[in-house]
């Protein structure tokens, strides 16, 4: 996806880390179109969203890990009213929670990019695409999902 | 904890229109105070503790200047949203049981005019935690983050969405009888629901709360003091609060998702109360959305999923005839916001008998506070019969 195409129109606000050192690398993969999350050293337990300790077995040896970008639908909303000024005349959306068979089942939040009157199904298979934000300052990439082909 | 206090007095102060009250916050809430002691039939100068949720934002120690009590023992706030209504009576029953203190007012006031609407997104223009994760891709409101929950839950069982326009419309139908309800005078018909514009798909413009500019108390003193007083108590049976393994795992990884919450919450209730959910004769069921009420009721054992699509029927639901009566008051759909301190009021009346739907013979009263968030909190109130 270019710029020029963004599911939402601009002005949304965009994604900060509230804590770097945990949270960077997740975006950092994202810009370089790699899906990454985090996954046990100690007990292999997969872990979404970023987190300092294991929830499993409480070791701080959490690393990075590159995932198929492929996943299935766990849950959807479309949302109609604007709870934003620049979402006014841009409702429907469609966001869906995908969950990522091949980690875990750890769960992402994106948007379902098509048509936002899609027929949604829980359980369909979908494909993470990514769209590049590379005139914010700093420059970020959003993970949306479409539904899989064939 | 069973039957060793009781709420002895409620107030309330007229329920305005969000951005309309002619009061401050605080005045609001003073005048919420004040109602409950004249109720009570207590000198406010004999009040000696507070307690509060939600990061409300009036300060117990400037409320105690300004009622000229004699002395502070007592001041807490319950973290969270509007899951702690019923956790903030809780912890004021744990202090008078603790000997912190005798006269805990519980309190909530919400004027939104200055710090703008709960219903809007902030423009600000990053977000940190969690919300990075949310807000770009439009998620940035309270229903926008639990409908999934919902999604889901409706999905795993099969239940249909006229669940929830029956949650709606009983609150509708009893606001009909409440003059203070601020939707009183405006009844909803099915029709009207199913006009009604989406909000979040399957959430309707009905499935949601107000907002509004109001505030309440209540009383919350020991089984021993409450026999003296002017009203009937309404002895707390019990009171949980808390939430599931993981309940708020981030970015929506809780291991169970469609889940309003209450699924370690409600069981560890009952048994204190030593009750079941078939000898509850009225339920006060916060509702930031009516999926949260439709899960809440379910974990609680008030109806099996797989019966849901049965149970929640409009006749099923109204007072005085239904087989479990809910926000008899109209609740925050249809009552007010009062971030769920009005379905305290509510359960304390239904146990008085003085309810404007009033359920014929109740003696337990449930209470639950905000589905879908953590920690959640519930109370089951009874009349002296259930002691
Ligand atoms: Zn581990």
């Amino acid at each position: 996806m270019t710029d020029a195409a963004h599911y939402l129109p601009e002005g949304l606000p965009a994604p900060a880390l509230a804590e770097p050192e945990l949270e960077a690398p997740y975006w950092e993969g994202a810009r370089e179109e790699r899906l990454l999350v985090q996954r046990c050293g100690a007990c292999a337990t997969w872990q979404w969203g970023p987190e300092w300790i294991c929830h499993k077995c409480l070791s701080s040896d959490m690393r990075w890990t590159e995932v198929a970008p492929r996943g299935r639908i766990y849950s959807y909303e479309r949302v109609w009213h604007p709870a934003h000024p620049v979402l006014k005349g841009h409702t429907p959306f469609l966001a869906v929670l995908v969950e990522l068979p091949e980690a875990g089942n750890v769960r992402m939040i994106g948007n379902l990019l098509g048509d936002p009157l899609q027929d949604v199904q829980i359980g369909s298979e979908v494909v993470a695409d990514y769209e590049h934000h590379n005139d914010a300052t700093p420059p970020y990439t959003l993970v949306h999902w479409r539904i899989a082909q064939g | 904890m069973r039957g060793r206090t009781a709420i002895v007095g409620i107030g309330a102060s007229t329920f305005h229109k969000r951005g309309t009250s002619p009061d401050s916050e605080f005045k609001l809430t003073l005048k919420a105070v004040l109602a409950a002691a004249e109720d009570a039939g207590i000198d406010p100068h004999k009040i000696d503790g507070f307690a509060s949720f939600n990061f409300d934002r009036t300060d117990p120690s400037r409320m105690a200047a300004a009622l000229g009590i004699d002395e502070l023992r007592f001041a807490n706030l319950f973290w969270g949203g509007g899951g702690g209504g019923a956790a903030a009576v809780a912890n004021a029953a744990a202090a008078v049981i603790a000997g912190l203190a005798s006269c805990v007012v519980v309190y909530r006031g919400i004027v939104q005019g200055p710090d703008g609407r709960y219903g809007d997104g902030r423009t600000i223009g990053a977000y940190g935690r969690d919300a990075a994760y949310l807000a770009p891709y439009g998620l940035m409101t309270p229903i926008q983050w639990y409908t999934m929950r919902v999604v889901r839950f409706m999905h795993e069982h099969g239940i249909a969405r006229d669940a929830l326009r029956a949650i709606s419309m009983a609150s509708y139908h009893h606001a009909q009888a409440n003059p203070r309800a601020v939707m009183h005078g405006r009844p909803l018909t099915e029709q009207a629901y199913e006009e009604s514009r989406w909000i979040v798909e399957p959430h309707h413009l009905f499935d949601c709360c107000m907002e509004n500019d109001c505030a309440a108390a209540v009383i919350v003193m020991s089984a021993e003091a409450a026999k003296d007083l002017k009203q009937k108590p309404a002895y707390i049976l019990g009171a949980a609060q808390g939430s599931e393994y993981r309940n708020q795992a981030r970015v929506h990884n809780a291991p169970r998702y469609g889940s309003a919450s209450f699924s370690s919450v409600g069981p560890r209730l009952f048994a204190e109360a030593g009750v079941t959910p078939a000898d509850v004769d009225v339920a006060q069921t916060y509702e930031n959305f009516t999926g949260g009420v439709l899960m809440s009721l379910i974990e609680h054992g008030f109806c099996a999923p797989e019966e849901a699509n049965d149970f929640f029927k409009l006749e099923n639901l109204i007072a005085p005839s239904g087989r479990l009566p809910l926000n008899t008051s109209g609740g925050n759909l249809a009552e007010a916001y009062v971030h769920g301190m009005g379905h305290i009021l509510e359960g304390v009346r239904q146990i008085r008998g003085t309810s404007t739907s009033q359920v014929p013979g109740a003696s337990i009263a449930f209470v639950g506070s905000g589905p879908m968030v953590s920690p959640v909190s519930d109370l089951l109130l009874g009349n002296g019969n259930t002691l």
